[in-house]
């Protein structure tokens, strides 16, 4: 039983992922009177992006070539790492936030010395702004996990998801917390105020300049990769913050329940994230620190505020 | 076999090992390439005889004290005590110059013919000499010789360079602010021995009753400042930016790895060990000067396009760390929770182990680099990686290391600096716990920034397409270099993966002081698999990470390369480049890179652009011949705090000149005064 929850748990993430960008798109389309392309249609991007050959700068150097293995793979790592429809799965070896964190930065890193491999102009200011955004993103979201860490007496997701129930006279603080989290969940995910997801061309992109020169296969899972990430925080939002639902033992229906119960707090958190893109511009890049530190603050008062 | 590794005998080996190093290099000074052989191999030989002395005095928990024979002077004894602390620090230093000698026989090379390596030979193992004497001290003025030697050792090191005049001001830096420290230093041992009537360290430690609480206080703040002058605390760092760069990497590497480590060392003893118990607001000035230390340290870090320079500034941060855990060890303890405390001391002294391993590797790393390259600016860098790729490798893996990227060592102690803070917050009340909240902000944000600094630096130097010619003429280092640094990266690996028998181990060392006797349970849960806190507050294991992380890689690129593509083909083409020639000038440089996150710290950092246009008619100012742009960070603490200092100084000494007419039968008339003046005071 605990191998076969624990396959569930490496495949869930990257499974699913493909779908969340299409309900996004989907809603978006759909909010700007479009018909918009089948909520599936991100996985057909990535089984044709698979498949095709690839063209590499002559500059790119090994860093370029294994970056989006270690991207793709800190994902899938810290996906089945995290509580995603059970809170029973006791994982004490990786399951501490500060791992999490931690791990999501080795994927950061090597994006960002992957941006600037090839010497091109767009990857390195890319990765420029992508280190400035995470710089300033860490502090918010290692304290909007504190928060929750501090109610429930624990640093171990797992636990926390599981001791957040009934902590009713916290709710103020993991009110606030939850607010800081999800300014950072923007910021991490590359959604809007901070990066527009859609464009290769816009002068204030982040994580599209910084993936610009991969094609084929290795775009393919920088794509995917930067589509388990959003599923990550999502799934951190949904299950530290709002932990009802969630199975509390191994049974097959509780499990079953369980999974439902997430997809259905995955989709709200997509219908949020399109109505945000849909009704509001992008900031202008030196205004985006001002929205960090605030969610810093948030957090602050949040942590200030328990007991 | 036991007693003979830990005996006197044995320690005086060590010792002579290293003075036989010294002097011997002098001796054959004339000879360079036997002069290299001859120093290295000695400080090799004492580093693994350090090694062994010190992993045997941990592991069998047996300090040595001894006297050596009868001194001259009434004060001054030759007296030794080896503790598990001085122990542990012995391990730190000889790890280090182990690896650190073992480089220099190929580093040094590039000095032959230009200066005498005999005297680089001498001054370095006298360097090594000059540290493991004031580590084991325990007499307060037998310690002050072994810290002058290391500084009068490490200050010829600074400025063995010469030709070039930056380094020689470079080390006239180093010396006034090491003296300064020396000075504070001295009032405070002097302080102790006015009411303990001793300078050793035992007795004054079982008088401490005597000393009255204000004077404590001042012996504190002494102590701190002297201490940290040499650890680089801001404000007092401004020699560490311009010191370590100017030495020779090998010697910068041991400078920033240990000999910054030795104030930490003395902190550590005087403040947990001899001067206890304290009052709390030690802990919160220890605790607020890591936060500023660690934040200020990285942002200027993040200005640097100076490679040694940037790494320097990483030292200042990474001491700043060691001070969070050493700060909320003080407080921890003064509030007598010494369970709290023994495990934010074990954080800190991780930390230093690490520290040292990774930031001697970087160090390394860049004076392989700097060999090739010839300058120090990082815009002259970029695309190394295709030319020196081992070493590219081995600074990627300190890279990740400084930058707390798991599985590396780094990681690990920022963990548990993390939970001791973590415990903080979740303990203590009110305006206390706002000092952790506010201690854990500037550890998060640190490591954000470190991140941000380190993607800067590999970037600019490693990746991308050459920015100078010099970089297409680069060679790989020769293999005493490569092996120096690849063992401390495996080391780094090692201590990460290894991280709860090493905390086991710095548990027992805590654990010998005496505020943590008769201490019923420890935080510190003994666990092979990882490091774990309290009954299950917090747990991580490195190996665990490591395997899966590692699993995950392999099944993902087996399945990418054979079950879902097959048929793929490579086409090696040119990077996009809009239509126009790349050139490197439009490559993002390291000023570029970092100049967004300065512009948002603008507030604290104070950013200075300097327009120069020379026109070719100086009259009508139409045509500009060249432009010059300089931009800069300007010096807080030299306008603010050293600027104004040495107006005062010298307003003070302009007053005092006055007195000196030059007058003989005055200076006679002085004399007669302050004859008087003794006279009435003494009747």
């Amino acid at each position: 039983m605990t191998i076969f929850i624990w396959t569930i748990q490496c495949i869930f993430i990257p499974v699913v992922s493909p779908l969340c960008v299409g309900i996004i798109k989907k809603i978006k389309a759909r909010l700007q009177n479009r018909e918009g392309a089948s909520i599936f249609q991100p996985y057909k991007d990535l089984w044709k992006l698979l498949h095709k050959d690839e063209v590499i700068s002559r500059d790119a150097s090994w860093i370029f070539h294994s970056a989006p293995f270690i991207v793709f793979a800190v994902t899938i790592v810290v996906g089945a790492s995290i509580p995603l429809f059970g809170s029973f799965f006791n994982n004490t070896l990786t399951g501490d936030m500060l791992i999490i964190v931690y791990a999501l930065s080795i994927g950061t890193f090597f994006l960002a010395l992957a941006g600037m491999d090839t010497g091109s102009a767009f990857g390195g200011f890319g990765s420029s702004r992508e280190m400035n955004l995470v710089a300033l993103a860490e502090g918010g979201l290692i304290f909007s996990l504190l928060t929750a860490a501090l109610i429930s007496g624990t640093t171990n997701l797992s636990a926390i998801s599981g001791s957040l129930f009934g902590q009713s006279q916290h709710f103020l603080s993991a009110l606030l917390a939850f607010s800081g989290f999800f300014i950072v969940l923007l910021a991490e995910t590359a959604r809007f105020p901070y990066d527009n997801p859609d464009t290769h061309l816009e002068l204030t992109m982040i994580h599209e300049a910084m993936i610009l020169e991969y094609s084929g296969k290795k775009l393919a899972l920088l794509e995917w990769a930067s589509a388990n990430k959003l599923l990550i925080f999502f799934a951190l939002g949904a299950n530290l913050f709002f932990p009802f639902g969630l199975a509390q033992n191994a049974y097959a229906g509780a499990i079953i329940i369980g999974i439902a119960i997430f997809m259905v707090k995955i989709f709200i958190f997509c219908l949020v994230i399109a109505l945000i893109e849909s009704g509001m511009a992008k900031l202008r890049f030196f205004r985006l620190p001002d929205l960090l530190f605030i969610s810093f603050v948030l957090n602050v008062v949040a942590l200030g505020l328990i007991r | 076999m036991l007693e003979i590794i830990t005996s006197p005998i044995s320690f005086f080996i060590l010792l002579s090992l290293f003075f036989v190093g010294a002097v011997g290099s002098l001796l054959i000074r004339k000879d360079d390439d036997s002069a290299n052989i001859w120093s290295n191999f000695f400080a090799i030989a004492g580093s693994l005889w350090g090694l062994l002395f010190s992993v045997t005095t941990i592991i069998s928990e047996r300090t040595v004290a001894f006297v050596v024979g009868g001194s001259p002077f009434p004060l001054l004894s030759l007296s030794f005590n080896i503790d598990l602390l001085s122990a542990f620090f012995i391990f730190i230093i000889s790890l280090i110059a182990l690896f650190c000698s073992i480089y220099a026989i190929g580093y040094v090379r590039h000095y032959y013919k230009k200066y005498h390596i005999g005297a680089l030979g001498f001054f370095y193992n006298f360097f090594i000499l000059g540290i493991l004497l004031l580590l084991t001290a325990s007499n307060g003025i037998f310690f002050l010789i072994g810290w002058e030697i290391m500084s009068v050792a490490s200050f010829f090191a600074v400025i063995y360079d010469r030709k070039n005049q930056e380094n020689v001001q470079a080390g006239f830096l180093y010396l006034v602010m090491t003296y300064i420290g020396t000075a504070f230093i001295v009032a405070a041992f002097l302080l102790l021995y006015k009411f303990t009537g001793s300078f050793d360290f035992e007795t004054i430690k079982s008088d401490i009753a005597l000393i009255p609480v204000g004077v404590k206080n001042i012996i504190f703040l002494s102590a701190l400042i002297g201490f940290g002058v040499k650890a680089g605390i801001i404000p007092l760092h401004i020699w560490l930016p311009a010191a370590h760069p100017a030495a020779p990497s090998h010697i910068s590497a041991l400078m920033s790895g240990v000999m910054i480590k030795t104030g930490i060392f003395m902190m550590i003893r005087l403040f947990l060990d001899v001067l206890q118990p304290i009052p709390t607001w030690w802990g919160i000035t220890v605790l607020i000067i890591g936060i500023v230390s660690s934040l200020l340290g990285v942002l200027y870090a993040l200005t640097e396009h100076d490679i040694k320079r940037l790494l320097a500034y990483h030292s200042i941060e990474n001491i700043g760390i060691i001070l969070l855990g050493l700060g909320s060890a003080l407080i921890f303890s003064s509030l007598s929770m010494p369970e709290l405390a023994l495990l934010s001391l074990v954080a800190a002294l991780f930390h230093t182990l690490n520290h040292a391993i990774f930031k001697s590797l970087l160090f390394l790393g860049a004076g392989s680099v700097i060999n090739q390259m010839h300058t120090r600016n990082m815009e002259e860098y970029g695309g190394l990686i295709k030319y020196m790729p081992q070493t590219a490798f081995f600074f990627l893996i300190g890279s990740m290391a400084i930058s707390a990227l798991p599985p590396f060592n780094g990681f690990f102690s920022e963990w548990l600096t993390f939970q001791s803070l973590f415990q903080g917050i979740a303990i203590l009340d009110s305006s206390m716990r706002w000092l952790f909240i506010l201690a854990v902000g500037a550890l998060a944000f640190t490591g954000g920034l470190a991140l941000a600094c380190f993607v800067k630096a590999f970037g600019s130097i490693f990746l991308a397409r050459p920015r100078s010619t010099e970089v297409t003429h680069a060679k790989e280092s020769p293999s005493s270099m490569l092996f120096g640094m690849g063992a401390l990266a495996t080391l780094s690996f090692l201590f990460g993966i290894f991280s709860s028998q090493v905390t086991f181990l710095l548990e027992k060392i805590g654990q010998s002081f005496t505020i943590f006797q008769n201490m019923p349970a420890t935080l510190l849960a003994e666990n092979n698999q990882g490091l774990m806190v309290k009954n299950g507050f917090a747990s991580v294991s490195g190996l665990a990470f490591t395997i899966f992380f590692a699993g995950v890689i392999m099944v993902v690129i087996f399945i990418i390369r054979s079950v879902v593509n097959k048929r793929q083909k490579i086409k090696i083409g040119a990077t996009w480049d809009c239509g126009v020639d790349l050139t490197p000038r439009m490559e993002i440089t390291s000023t570029g890179f970092a100049s967004s996150i300065v512009l948002i710290f603008k507030g604290i950092l104070k950013p200075s652009i300097q327009h120069e246009i020379e026109y070719h008619d100086s009259e009508s100012r139409y045509l500009p011949k060249e432009r010059t742009v300089v931009l800069g960070v300007s010096d807080v603490y030299q306008t603010y705090f050293y600027q104004p200092l040495h107006t005062l100084v010298n307003l003070l000494s302009l007053h005092t000149k006055k007195i000196q007419s030059g007058n003989i039968n005055a200076y006679i008339s002085y004399i007669f005064i302050t004859l008087l003046i003794v006279l009435f005071i003494t009747l």
